[in-house]
C-alpha cells in the first residue's frame, strides 16, 4: 500500500516545477535549435510562407560575420581579464577578512556584498556618469596626479576594460561569500598543527588552504565562467556595445539581431554557439576538478 | 584584544580602503540625486550637495510616473517570489525526501540544466508568450520565472539534513505526503524558504534583459528598464537619472541589509555543499 | 528579530499566494475587453509637451474617444516598433521616422491613408514621396527632419570668412583655418560616429545611388559613394572633428555655447533647444546655412516623421481622425511653437512667424534640395551597417577600401531575403 501511495504523491509534487521547466525551458531550448536552421525573420514573422528551411547556412554565415568574429573576441576578452581579476579580488579579500586578528569581519563582509545585491542598470547610470571624460570625478582624481583625462567609454581600447572595472567592483563580492565559507569549513586544528610543526603562513597557505579550498575554487570558476559570458546588461545600458563594436558581446549582438533587427533564425544560431562556449568552459573545469 | 602591530593595521587599512572605493558609487549617487542644477555646474564637482534638493524625486513621481514602475516591480516580483516558492518547495521536498523512479537521474539532469544561458530560450519563448497573448502583461514575466532549478536544489540541500524518523513518525500517524508537507516540511524549511524569497525577489526585481523584451508599454515597465529608457531620453539631467537609481536600489538594499543572514545563508548552501 | 521576522515573512506569504492568485486570474481575465479601450498613441523623442496640448484639442472635439500618449526616446524607437509589432502590442497610432516607412508597410503594420488631390499638393513632395511606397501614402508627414549646417557666425567672422560654405572645398577650407588658429580642445566640427546621417547625405550629394535601382543589392563601392566616404574619412583625418561617440553628445550646448564647435550638421529641432539652452547672448550669433555640396549648395535628406495608423488598430476609424487633427495646419502651427517641427505643409509656412524667424529662412531653401534614401524595408539594419564600418574606417581599424567592400557584402547579404521575395527582378545580377 504505503509503496503504492508514495510514488504518485512524488509525482504530483514534482509536476508543477517540471512542467513550467519543461515548457517554458526545455522546449524552448530545443525550438532554439530549430529555429537556427531556418531563416526566420520580419517577413516570415509577417507571412508564414516567408520562412525558409535553410540547413546551416546561419551557422556559415556566423564564421564569415564580422560582427560575430568581434563579439566573440570581445567576449574573451570579458572573460579572460574579467573572471581572474574577480576571483583574484574575491579570494584576496576573502583570505583578509578571514583573518582571526580582523575587526568588524560582518561589516567588511556586507559592505563588499552590497553591489551584488543592487540592480545593474542603476548602477551603471553612476559609473557612466563617474566615467564622463568631462564632468567626471574619475578623470578629475587622475587630473590631480597629474595624469591627462581619459574618454573611458569612448576609448575603443579603453571601453572594455572600463566595463571590466565596474562588473568586478559589483560581482567580487559573490565569490568572496563563497571563499569565506569554503575558508570557514577547513579545520583550524590543521593549521594549529602546521604551526607546531613550525610552518609559516606562506607554506600554511599553500600546503592547507589551497588544496582545502580547491572544490570551492572550482566552484567558482564555473559560476563566474558562466555569468562573465552571459555579459549583457553592461554594454547595453553603458555602451550599446560601441565605440566600434568593441564592447559588443556574444549575447549583446544575439540581442541585436533577435530582438532588434528580428533576425530570429540567425539570433537562434548566436545563442547556440554562446550555449555550446559555455557548455564546454563547464566541461573543461569538470576535467580539471576530476584530476585534483 | 592583540596588539596593533604592523601587519594588522595594514590589513585594516586595505579593508577601510576597498569599503570606501566599493562604497563610493552609492554615496556619490544619493549625493547626485540631491544637487541642483548649479551644483552640477562648478567644477571640481562637489562631494555633497550645497542646496540639497528633493526635487529631482518630486518630478519622478509627479511627471515620470515612478510611483507606478515601483508598483509594477513590486507586483512582479513579489508574484514570482511567491510561485516559485511554493513549487519548488513542494519539488525539493520530493526529490529530498520521496523515492520514485528516476529521481536521481531526474535531478542530475536539472543541475545540468544550470550551464545553459537563458538567453538561449529567450527567442522561442518570447514566440511562446506572444502566442499565449501575455505580451506586456506581468503574466508573461512572472510564469517563465515561477521555478528553478536552484530554488529546487536549495530546498532539497536544507531537507536532506531533516531525519527520516520525523516523516516516519508522521506517516505511521497516517498523514498523506501532502499533508506532511503542509504542516511538517513548510513549518521546518522556514530558514530556506526565507533564503530563496530574497533570491528570487532580488532576482527579479534586478532582472533586465526578459522584462525588457516583454513589456513593450510605458505603463507596465519595471524600475530597470523604465531607467534605461530615462537614460536615453534624459542624457542631459543626471540628478534625475541618480534619483531614479536610488530608489530602484533601495528596496533591495534594505532587504538585503535586513535579511543578510538568510540570503548569505542560501548563497552559501547553493554554493559549497554540493 | 530574526525569528520573528521570517515568521512574518511566512504569514505575509500565505496570505498574498492567494491574493496574487486571485490578482493573476483577474489580470488575464479583463485584459481583453474591446469596450471603452483607450486609443494609444506613440510619439518618439522630446514631443511630448506639445503632443498633449494637442491632444488636449482633440479630445475637447471628440470627446468620446480617449487618447493615452506614450513618449519613446528615438534611441529605441525603431526597436520597441518593431518588438511591438512581434508582439502583436502595436498602438493605434504611432509616429514613425520616414525611413522606416517601407519597412513597416512590408510588414503590413501600417493601414493606407486616403489624401485629396488638393491635400496632397499641400504637402512638399519629396516629403510626401518619403511616406509612399508603391504609390499608396502609408504615413502621414507629420514633420521634416531635413539637416543642414548649423554655425557660429562669430567664429567664422574671426577666421575672415563673411559667408558660411557653400561647397565643399570652401567648407574644408575654413575648418583648416579655424583649427589651425586655434588650439586645445577646440574641434570645427562636430560629427557623432554614431550617425548615418553625414555618410549618407554626402554620399546621395555626390550623386550616390547606394543601392542599384531595385534595391538588390548594394553599391557603396561605386565612384560617387567612394568620393564622399574620403570627404567624411577626412573630417576626422584632418582633425575636424574628434573621433567620438553618442557619450560625449551630452555636453553639445555647452561646448556650443563655449565656442568649442564651430558646426554641426542637424535638424530643425536643435533650433528650439539653441534658443533654449545657449545664453541669450548669443542669438545672432548662431545660425543656419544650406549644406554645401561637392560643387555648390548641395543636397540633403527628406526626412521627417509621419504618423500612422496601425493595421492591427481595432478603433481605426478613431485612429485616423487623430491623424487627421494632428496634420492640420492649426496643429502643425502649434507644434511648430512649442518644438520647432518644420511643418510639411506649404501653407503653414506663409505665417508670418515661420518667415520671420532667421534659422528657418536656410530650411526653407534646404527643402527643395532633399532627397529620399532607398526604399526597402532593410534601411534602417543597412544605416547600421554604414555606421559600423565608417567608425571602423576613422578610426583606422581598416581602410576606406576595405570598409566599402565590406559594407557592401554584409548590405547584399542582408539583401538576399529581400532578393528571394522579389525572385524575377532581381537578376542582372551582381556586375556593377
Amino acid at each position: 500500500m504505503m509503496r503504492m501511495r508514495r510514488p504518485s504523491a512524488a509525482f504530483w509534487l514534482v509536476l508543477p516545477a517540471m512542467l513550467l521547466m519543461g515548457v517554458f525551458f526545455v522546449l524552448p531550448i530545443v525550438a532554439s535549435l530549430l529555429l537556427s536552421f531556418t531563416d526566420f525573420d520580419l517577413y516570415a514573422l509577417a507571412r508564414w510562407d516567408h520562412l525558409r528551411l535553410i540547413g546551416f547556412e546561419n551557422y556559415r554565415h556566423l564564421f564569415t560575420d564580422p560582427l560575430f568574429f568581434r563579439a566573440l573576441t570581445n567576449t574573451f576578452y570579458f572573460v579572460a581579464l574579467g573572471a581572474p581579476l574577480s576571483i583574484l579580488a574575491s579570494l584576496f579579500f576573502a583570505l583578509l577578512i578571514n583573518q582571526r586578528m580582523v575587526c568588524g569581519q560582518g561589516f567588511f563582509r556586507t559592505v563588499f556584498f552590497l553591489p551584488v545585491v543592487t540592480t545593474l542598470v542603476a548602477v551603471a547610470v553612476v559609473w557612466r556618469y563617474l566615467y564622463h571624460p568631462r564632468s567626471g570625478l574619475l578623470n578629475y582624481v587622475l587630473s590631480l596626479l597629474g595624469i591627462e583625462p581619459m574618454d573611458w567609454l569612448g576609448d575603443p581600447d579603453w571601453a572594455m576594460p572600463s566595463l571590466i572595472i565596474m562588473a568586478v567592483w559589483k560581482n567580487f563580492g559573490f565569490n568572496m561569500v563563497i571563499f569565506i565559507a569554503g575558508l570557514k569549513s577547513i579545520p583550524r586544528r590543521l593549521y594549529e598543527a602546521a604551526e607546531v610543526d613550525g610552518a609559516g603562513a606562506f607554506d600554511q597557505f599553500r600546503s592547507i588552504t589551497l588544496p582545502l579550498l580547491a572544490p570551492t575554487f572550482v566552484f567558482v570558476v564555473i559560476v563566474t565562467l558562466i555569468g562573465y559570458f552571459q555579459l549583457f546588461a553592461e554594454p547595453y545600458v553603458m555602451t550599446q556595445g560601441g565605440p566600434s563594436g568593441r564592447t559588443l558581446s556574444i549575447a549583446l549582438l544575439m540581442f541585436e539581431e533577435g530582438f532588434r533587427w528580428w533576425n530570429l533564425g540567425y539570433a537562434a544560431a548566436i545563442s547556440f554557439v554562446l550555449f555550446l562556449i559555455i557548455l564546454s568552459g563547464t566541461l573543461i573545469q569538470m576535467c580539471v576538478r576530476r584530476l585534483l | 584584544m592583540k596588539p596593533l602591530n604592523g601587519g594588522r593595521l595594514l590589513a585594516h587599512v586595505i579593508l577601510l580602503m576597498a569599503a570606501l572605493f566599493t562604497l563610493f558609487p552609492f554615496f556619490w549617487m544619493v549625493s547626485v540625486s540631491l544637487m541642483t542644477v548649479e551644483d552640477m555646474a562648478l567644477f571640481p564637482p562637489p562631494l555633497t550637495p550645497v542646496h540639497p534638493t528633493l526635487k529631482h524625486y518630486q518630478v519622478l513621481f509627479d511627471e515620470l510616473a515612478m510611483g507606478r514602475y515601483l508598483l509594477n516591480s513590486t507586483l512582479i516580483a513579489a508574484g514570482v517570489t511567491m510561485s516559485s516558492l511554493f513549487i519548488n518547495s513542494m519539488a525539493g521536498y520530493a526529490f529530498a525526501k520521496l523515492h520514485f523512479r528516476g529521481r536521481d537521474g531526474l535531478f542530475r539532469l536539472l543541475l545540468a540544466m544550470m550551464v545553459i544561458p537563458s538567453q538561449a530560450a529567450m527567442l522561442p519563448l518570447f514566440l511562446m508568450i506572444k502566442q499565449l497573448g501575455l505580451i506586456n502583461t506581468y503574466a508573461g514575466i512572472i510564469i517563465p520565472g515561477m521555478s528553478s532549478v536552484f530554488g529546487i536544489f536549495l530546498i532539497r540541500q536544507y531537507l536532506k539534513s531533516v531525519p527520516d524518523s520525523l516523516l516516519d513518525a508522521a506517516r505511521i500517524d497516517g498523514a498523506g505526503e501532502f499533508r506532511i508537507y503542509r504542516s511538517l516540511i513548510l513549518p521546518l524549511s522556514k530558514p530556506v524558504l526565507v533564503s530563496l524569497a530574497v533570491f528570487t525577489f532580488m532576482g527579479s526585481w534586478n532582472d533586465f534583459m526578459w522584462p525588457l523584451i516583454i513589456l513593450t508599454q510605458e505603463d507596465r515597465y519595471t524600475l530597470p528598464v523604465a531607467l534605461a529608457n530615462l537614460m536615453g531620453e534624459h542624457v542631459q539631467d543626471p540628478q534625475l537619472m541618480m534619483a531614479g537609481a536610488v530608489l530602484t536600489i533601495l528596496p533591495v538594499v534594505l532587504l538585503f541589509l535586513l535579511l543578510q543572514r538568510y540570503y548569505l545563508e542560501g548563497l552559501v548552501a547553493g554554493g559549497v555543499k554540493d | 528579530m530574526a525569528q520573528r521576522l521570517t515568521n512574518l515573512m511566512l504569514k505575509l506569504w500565505r496570505g498574498s499566494l492567494v491574493a496574487f492568485l486571485v490578482g493573476v486570474l483577474g489580470f488575464l481575465g479583463c485584459s481583453s475587453e474591446p469596450q471603452d479601450t483607450p486609443l494609444s498613441f506613440w510619439v518618439l523623442g522630446g514631443e511630448g509637451e506639445a503632443v498633449r496640448l494637442l491632444v488636449e484639442a482633440f479630445q475637447q472635439e471628440t470627446p468620446d474617444v480617449r487618447v493615452v500618449v506614450q513618449q519613446i526616446p528615438w534611441s529605441a524607437a525603431h526597436e520597441k516598433l518593431l518588438t511591438a509589432y512581434a508582439g502583436d502590442a502595436m498602438p493605434d497610432v504611432f509616429q514613425l521616422g520616414n525611413t522606416w516607412v517601407p519597412e513597416f508597410d512590408a510588414l503590413g503594420a501600417v493601414e493606407p491613408l486616403m489624401l485629396s488631390a488638393r491635400e496632397k499638393e499641400d504637402f512638399f513632395s519629396g516629403i510626401l514621396d518619403s511616406s509612399t511606397v508603391h504609390g499608396r501614402l502609408m504615413a502621414m508627414p507629420w514633420y521634416i527632419d531635413t539637416r543642414l549646417l548649423f554655425y557660429r557666425r562669430d567664429l567664422l567672422l574671426a577666421a575672415g570668412f563673411e559667408a558660411p560654405p557653400t561647397s565643399w572645398s570652401e567648407w574644408l577650407l575654413m575648418m583648416e583655418s579655424l583649427r589651425d588658429r586655434t588650439s586645445g580642445q577646440f574641434k570645427a566640427l562636430i560629427a557623432p560616429l554614431s550617425e548615418w546621417q553625414l555618410p549618407v547625405i554626402l554620399g546621395m550629394q555626390s550623386g550616390a545611388s547606394l543601392l542599384d535601382a531595385e534595391g538588390c543589392f548594394g553599391r557603396f563601392q561605386a565612384a560617387s559613394f567612394r568620393a564622399a566616404f574620403h570627404f567624411y574619412i577626412e573630417l576626422y583625418e584632418k582633425g575636424f572633428s574628434a573621433l567620438m561617440g553618442d557619450a560625449q553628445m551630452t555636453s553639445l550646448y555647452q561646448d556650443f555655447a563655449d565656442g568649442r564647435i564651430a558646426f554641426y550638421v542637424t535638424g530643425p529641432w536643435n533650433i528650439g533647444e539653441f534658443h533654449r539652452r545657449l545664453p541669450p547672448s548669443l542669438e545672432g550669433v548662431w545660425a543656419t546655412a544650406v549644406m554645401p555640396g561637392p560643387t555648390g549648395p548641395g543636397a540633403s535628406l527628406a526626412g521627417g516623421s509621419s504618423l500612422a495608423v496601425s493595421a492591427s488598430s481595432r478603433h481605426k476609424e478613431k485612429a485616423l481622425a487623430l491623424v487627421e487633427f494632428m496634420a492640420r495646419p492649426q496643429s502643425l502651427l502649434t507644434l511648430y511653437h512649442a518644438t520647432g517641427d518644420l511643418p510639411p505643409k506649404r501653407s503653414v509656412w506663409s505665417d508670418p512667424l515661420l518667415l520671420a524667424s532667421p534659422p528657418l529662412k536656410a530650411f526653407r531653401r534646404q527643402l527643395d534640395r532633399v532627397i529620399a534614401t532607398p526604399k526597402v524595408p532593410e534601411w534602417e539594419q543597412i544605416a547600421s551597417k554604414i555606421v559600423l564600418y565608417a567608425e571602423r574606417s576613422a578610426r583606422h581599424e581598416m581602410t576606406e577600401e576595405e570598409a566599402l567592400l565590406g559594407l557592401d557584402r554584409d548590405v547584399d547579404r542582408l539583401l538576399s531575403k529581400r532578393r528571394w521575395l522579389l525572385s524575377g527582378a532581381c537578376d542582372q545580377g551582381r556586375a556593377p
